[in-house]
């Protein structure tokens, strides 16, 4: 399985903070086509967002980076702190 | 939570002199201290603002920090630095961020402090939302400017 969490403006478009996936992808491109089968929400969020920012297990990730069981994937828009 | 007492992530307000002391202690040989401290604001692009809330991703936070940290003692003799980040909700003139580092001779100081704040801005992942006098909600947009302002320290 992996862990994928949603940050700010995506966890209220998306409706949730946090799900478990069975691995069945390769790479985050791949997670990204089958979350943006879910619907226009998903697809405009995430897989059609060119801001979309990615991380893996903590660190600045990108649609190429391979996942594997146990990752931990989130999604979030560009950062705002400070 | 975070590995090192150099990275603090909190609700709590902060007291910048106990802070910088703690940043001095135990160090004679520094010279200089150079201290930022971000504050809320009650307007954001011509609207009222009021009340800020901060979220952030735990443990990614805590780990991007420390990397923007220790890359700034890379690049600059430094002899200490800190980084506290609030999270939560925060209300106008609150304080938000605060940024010190120290060092013998101040020009390292000045340059790694701003550093730290331009990489904070665009790489650790904290987002702001905030709440219009009328109560309407809004995320705060990322702004070109602080995407600029990082790249003036590109190698």
């Amino acid at each position: 399985m992996i862990n994928i969490l949603y940050f700010a403006s995506f966890r209220e478009v998306l409706g949730q903070a946090e799900e478990q996936l069975p691995v069945t992808h390769s790479t985050v491109s791949e997670l990204l086509s089958e979350l943006a089968a879910r619907g226009d929400h998903w697809k405009v969020a995430l897989a059609d967002n060119a801001n979309l920012q990615i991380a893996v297990n903590h660190d600045v990730a990108s649609r190429e980076t391979v996942i594997k069981a146990g990752d931990e994937i989130a999604f979030f828009p560009p950062v705002t702190g400070g | 939570m975070s590995d090192t007492p150099f990275i603090k992530i909190q609700q709590d307000d902060f007291d910048l002199t106990t802070e910088v002391a703690k940043l001095r202690q135990g160090h004679k040989d520094i010279g200089a201290v150079v201290s930022f401290v971000g504050t809320v604001r009650d307007i954001n692009e011509g609207d009222e603002v009021s009340v800020l809330e901060l979220e952030h991703y735990p443990r990614m936070t805590e780990k991007a920090l420390e990397k923007i940290r220790l890359e700034a003692h890379e690049r600059w003799k430094l002899e200490s630095s800190l980084i506290i980040h609030r999270i939560g909700k925060m209300y106008p003139t609150d304080q938000i961020v605060l940024v010190a580092v120290s060092s013998r001779h101040r020009e390292n100081a000045f340059h790694a402090a701003h550093f730290i704040m331009d990489y904070l801005k665009t790489n650790a992942p904290f987002w702001k939302k905030e709440t219009l006098p009328n109560g309407e909600e809004r995320w705060v947009d990322s702004r070109v400017s602080d995407k600029e302002a990082e790249q003036r320290w590109a190698k």
